[in-house]
This record gives C-alpha cells, sequence and structure tokens, in this order.
C-alpha cells in the first residue's frame, strides 16, 4: 500500500521504509518550537527531568510573540525565564523584541522550516510549515519540553484528506478564502487526526503566502497537519531564506486517502467566518444583512506576511478608515514591516486613519492591543471565533481575508472590494 | 485506578479559550489557572467543582490553542476524568503528557446527562452511570499511551527511558 507525502516524511524520520495510518512511532525532529505563552510551561517540566541539556541548541527555536513588548508584569516574568533559559543553553534560535516576529511567520523567513523536515511547536498553528513540503504540528508545552531534551516526538501516523486544487482564483480571492471555505465544507474536526494534502494545478496559482495561510489553518479543521507538494516556486522560496538542504516527498501514485475533494479556485468567493465557530462560513453574496463592525483587525501568524499587507494597502490607498472604527494593522515581522515600509504601505495605513503596531500575536488570543468591549465585532484576519477570542464574552470575531477586512474597515460594515468599485 | 464524582456536562467542540481564556495566560501557577477554569462558557463550574468530580462533553473536545493550561487547570480544578466524543488531538496529548485521565466514548457522552453520579475504571476502561443504573465501555488505549499513563506522564516516562 503506498504512502500519502506525510507518511514518507514520518517514516523516513522514524528510520522505516514504511508506515501505516494508525502506526504509533517515535521521529526524530528537525526543529522544536516554542514561544512565550509554552515555553516556561515546558522549561518547568524540563527541570523535571533527569536530562538536563538540549539535544540540539541549533534545532530549537524560541520566539517571544505573543505578549511582548510585555504588556504586564508577569508577561515580562515569563520572557524572562525564556530569556535566561536560551542563554544558559546557548540557544542559537531565540529571537527576542527586536529582532522577533509571529512565530510562524519568521521560522520559515529565517529559513529554519524546509521541505522535508518533521516540526514540533508549542503552538498549534506549527501546521503552517506544511506550506514548504514539511511535516509540522502543533503540541503542548511537555512535548515540547521532551522534543527539547531528546530530539523526539511520539507520533500516530495519520492517515490523510486529499484535497485536488484546480482553476485560478478571482481577484480578491486569497488563500484565507480557500481555507475557510473548505473548514465550512468538512467542519471543524472533519479533519480530526488527519493530514490535510493539498494537491493539483490549481496550487501553481497560490503564492506562497497564500500556501502559509491555508495551511496554517489546518488545525481549524482539526487537521494534525497541511502539507503542499513541493514546486519551482517553493523550492524558490527555500533557496531565497535558507542554507539548508531541503528533501522532497511526493505521495505514491496508490497512496490511500479517507476522503477526496475537488477544490475549484475559480468558483470561490470570498467568504465570512460567523461566531462562534470557523465552519460557520458565508460568501459575501449570501451575507444580505448589514453587519456593523467596530475594529478591524488585519495581521496574525496566519495574514500578516507582506502580500496580504499589499493587498490590505491596495484597499485603504486614499480611502479613510470608518469613523468611529479601530484598523490596526500588524506586520507579522520585523522584516515584513521594514518591507512594509519600503513600499509606503505603512504611509498608506497611516494615511488611513490605520494604527500600525510591532509584530504580536495580540489581539488575535484577546491578549492586548485590540481587545473587544461588550457587544462589539471585530473583522479580523486571524484564525478563530470562539467565544470570548478577542476579548469580551459577548463580542464577535468574523474571520475573513485582508481584502475584506481593509474594505468593511472603510464601509463600517462587512463588505467586499467591490463595495468601493474595486 | 478509579474515578468518582459528579458530572458536569458540555456541548461540541468546547475550545481551549473557554477553559482558560488567555488573558490569564501570563501566569503557568495551576492554582491560579484553576480559579479561571471554564470562566467563559461556565462561570459556575469553579464554585460548584468537588475533588474527583468528571467532565462529559461531545465532539472534538479541547479545540484550539495548544495551551497546555487547558489541562492544568482541570486537573488542577479537581477534575478526575474527561469524557469525551472525541478530543481535539493537540488537548489529547496534553492530558495524556500531564497524567490527566481521558476516555473517548461517544455512548457515555450520549447517556450521561449534567448531574448525574459517574464512576470509572481505567483499568477495565468501564463507566458506570450510577445516577441512572447504564454502563459503557471506553475506546482503551494503545499499550504505548498506557505506559506514559502509568508513569504519571511523560515526564517520568522519559526520566526512566533516557
Amino acid at each position: 500500500m503506498g504512502m500519502t507525502m506525510t507518511q514518507k516524511i514520518l517514516a523516513a524520520h522514524a528510520g522505516l521504509d514504511h508506515v501505516e495510518a494508525g502506526q504509533l512511532i517515535e521521529a526524530d525532529l528537525d526543529l522544536v518550537l516554542g514561544n512565550d505563552i509554552t515555553s516556561p510551561v515546558a522549561i518547568h517540566e524540563m527541570d523535571k527531568m533527569t536530562v538536563k541539556t538540549v539535544f540540539d541548541k541549533d534545532k530549537i527555536a524560541l520566539v517571544m510573540d505573543h505578549f511582548i513588548p510585555n504588556k504586564d508584569i508577569k508577561s515580562a516574568e515569563h520572557c524572562k525565564c525564556v530569556r535566561e533559559f536560551a542563554c544558559k543553553h546557548e540557544i542559537t534560535n531565540y529571537f527576542d523584541v527586536g529582532e522577533m516576529g509571529i512565530e510562524h511567520a519568521l521560522i520559515p523567513e529565517k529559513g529554519l522550516a524546509v521541505a522535508g523536515d518533521v516540526i514540533i511547536g508549542a503552538d498549534s498553528h506549527t501546521c503552517t510549515y506544511g506550506a514548504l513540503g514539511a511535516f509540522s504540528t502543533g503540541v503542548g508545552s511537555t512535548d515540547m519540553a521532551a522534543g527539547m531534551a531528546t530530539g523526539k516526538a511520539w507520533f500516530k501516523v495519520p492517515s490523510a484528506i486529499k484535497f485536488n486544487i484546480i482553476g485560478k482564483p478571482k481577484k480578491w480571492v486569497s488563500g484565507k478564502d480557500v481555507i475557510l471555505h473548505i473548514i465550512g465544507l468538512i467542519g471543524v474536526d472533519g479533519a480530526l487526526y488527519k493530514s490535510m494534502e493539498f494537491v493539483g494545478e490549481g496550487i501553481q496559482n497560490l503564492s506562497m503566502d497564500d500556501r502559509f495561510t491555508i495551511a496554517n489553518m489546518a488545525i481549524e479543521a482539526g487537521g494534525k497537519n497541511g502539507i503542499f507538494p513541493v514546486d519551482d516556486r517553493a523550492a524558490a522560496y527555500m533557496k531565497e531564506h535558507s542554507m539548508r538542504e531541503f528533501k522532497v516527498y511526493e505521495a505514491d501514485p496508490d497512496a490511500v486517502y479517507d476522503e477526496e475533494y475537488t477544490i475549484d479556485l475559480s468558483t470561490l468567493e470570498s467568504t465570512v467566518s460567523f461566531p462562534h465557530l470557523p465552519e460557520n462560513t458565508r460568501t459575501l453574496s449570501e451575507i444580505t444583512e448589514d453587519i456593523a463592525v467596530d475594529q478591524a483587525v488585519i495581521g496574525s501568524c496566519t495574514n500578516g506576511r507582506i502580500d496580504d499587507l499589499r493587498v490590505a494597502a491596495e484597499i485603504l490607498k486614499g480611502r479613510k478608515v470608518k469613523k468611529g472604527l479601530r484598523c490596526i494593522v500588524i506586520p507579522a515581522t520585523q522584516a515584513v514591516y521594514l518591507q512594509a515600509m519600503e513600499e509606503g504601505l505603512l504611509k498608506i495605513f497611516i494615511e488611513a486613519g490605520a494604527v500600525v503596531s510591532t509584530p504580536t500575536c495580540g489581539p488575535c488570543l484577546g491578549g492586548y492591543m485590540g481587545i473587544l468591549a461588550e457587544g462589539e465585532r471585530c473583522i479580523s484576519t486571524t484564525n478563530r471565533n470562539f467565544v470570548g477570542r478577542m476579548g469580551h464574552v459577548k463580542s464577535e470575531v468574523y474571520l475573513a481575508s485582508p481584502a475584506v477586512a481593509a474594505a468593511s474597515a472603510v464601509t463600517g460594515k462587512i463588505s467586499a472590494p467591490a463595495e468601493l468599485g474595486l | 485506578m478509579q474515578a468518582k464524582g459528579r458530572v458536569f456536562k458540555y456541548g461540541d467542540n468546547v475550545d481551549t479559550d473557554v477553559i482558560i481564556p488567555a488573558r490569564y495566560l501570563n501566569s503557568s501557577d495551576p492554582a491560579e489557572l484553576a480559579v479561571h477554569c471554564m470562566e467563559d462558557i461556565d462561570k459556575e463550574f469553579i464554585h460548584r467543582v468537588n475533588k474527583g468530580d468528571i467532565i462529559v462533553a461531545n465532539k472534538n473536545f479541547g479545540c484550539g490553542s495548544s495551551r497546555e493550561h487547558a489541562p492544568i487547570a482541570i486537573k488542577a480544578a479537581g477534575v478526575s476524568c474527561v469524557i469525551a466524543e472525541t478530543f481535539a488531538r493537540i488537548f489529547y496529548r496534553n492530558a495524556i503528557n500531564i497524567g490527566l485521565p481521558i476516555i473517548e466514548c461517544p455512548e457515555a457522552s450520549k447517556g450521561i446527562e449534567d448531574g448525574d453520579e459517574v464512576e470509572v475504571d481505567f483499568d477495565s476502561g468501564m463507566i458506570y452511570n450510577r445516577t441512572k443504573g447504564t454502563e459503557f465501555k471506553g475506546q482503551a488505549f494503545p499499550e504505548f499511551m498506557q505506559k506514559i499513563i502509568k508513569a504519571e506522564g511523560l515526564v517520568n516516562y522519559i526520566n526512566s527511558n533516557y
């Protein structure tokens, strides 16, 4: 029986010729990742271990991104704990204020994830690096501690769902619309314990930033990982960003899939997830009522990359954010910030009446930098719209693409760019 | 190993944001996290829960963020076991890794109501609803996971293997 892309990568890292869905394996890790919320718990767990050293100081990444620059004393204590650990163990890839970015934008940008890798991260959106043809998945802090100490992790080999991507998306339709459409189709547990394998000629019409967005939200369908084949565009990205050799794994022709879907990009429309689950999707044309919003957030590990900011700027250029609405733009990394500055995007945002923040996860998880009051609504390019996710239990988050978030920031209600004559 | 207690029943897709909201993640102290456990889905939970009580939910329990603070908060609140139709995979790993007993059992999830008195035998995987006089067979853990559970978590397991 043939293997999927994910199964081939896992087999190679477990020293096996063949694995099957359901099999428990122990795999060697190429990278272990943590952030300022999950790493302190992992460090505390590592203190209880008899192994006192890290398995490889070059294969651990600690990224301070959730509550930094620190929002309060407790979060400062957390970062201090991680900083001291990084210093003590001489962790090469420790990124603090000034160097950091939102981890899942930063890791590919720094070339720390490449095709063929097995990566675990104590953050659920670690699945992002599947865009590069890596197996990457979110775990908890104890798994992270075990990974840092031993360089290994246990996995149950997942079965897979195949998404055959065809066609070319219409103007303003992005990777975010693709993944929201898929989550609406299969549900928030539609890919539970499974890998989501994206294939097909339509992938060539998706930018790398689109692919990062799609892989990033595999977890929102319950998926263990999302993974793309390596094409010329992915190879060029890795050559530009990484010194490391990458290894391409292709699914066997007789690989077995639990389910198969065909996604025709040309038929997709701008899509919004309504509160309080990402699966509650409606296309813009299905929204007939006016949904007034109080805040628009453009950023996060899902949509804070340069393509996302370019789209938002294209819409906000020469326009004004509606009076009374707060529009918060958050470049995901320092490099994205700098590039946005050089391209004049930040000027466009500020002239439109938006604020531009230093890279942070901040509002996405209701941490800081844009918390909602009771009864408020936010249109957001982030990834979750659970109850209380961005603030008050009675606030609401609507998930959308950067194009829809930017257009809505201008009109004050959930809107397609077409409403602005674009 | 057994658990016995009163049931707190919840529905589908209980996410880790409602189990422990991110506004409290500036702490990693179990006792402090426990005070806010389930706050955004059931404000009364922490006032009503007694040591040994059991959470029963429907599908996809613990979806969303990978925060281990979620099973830590549940365990520190005194909950002895979580039974659900299905668990989100990161929550599943985390619960096993920190030694919070969990059982997948769709029939039990359907046949147990809020306030029922329930007993669980982890060795046999049997779940007894003492209020209704019914019983259910939960899914057994693979041998490898049983070793982690018997070691009371991944850290002890690793300490005995490396």
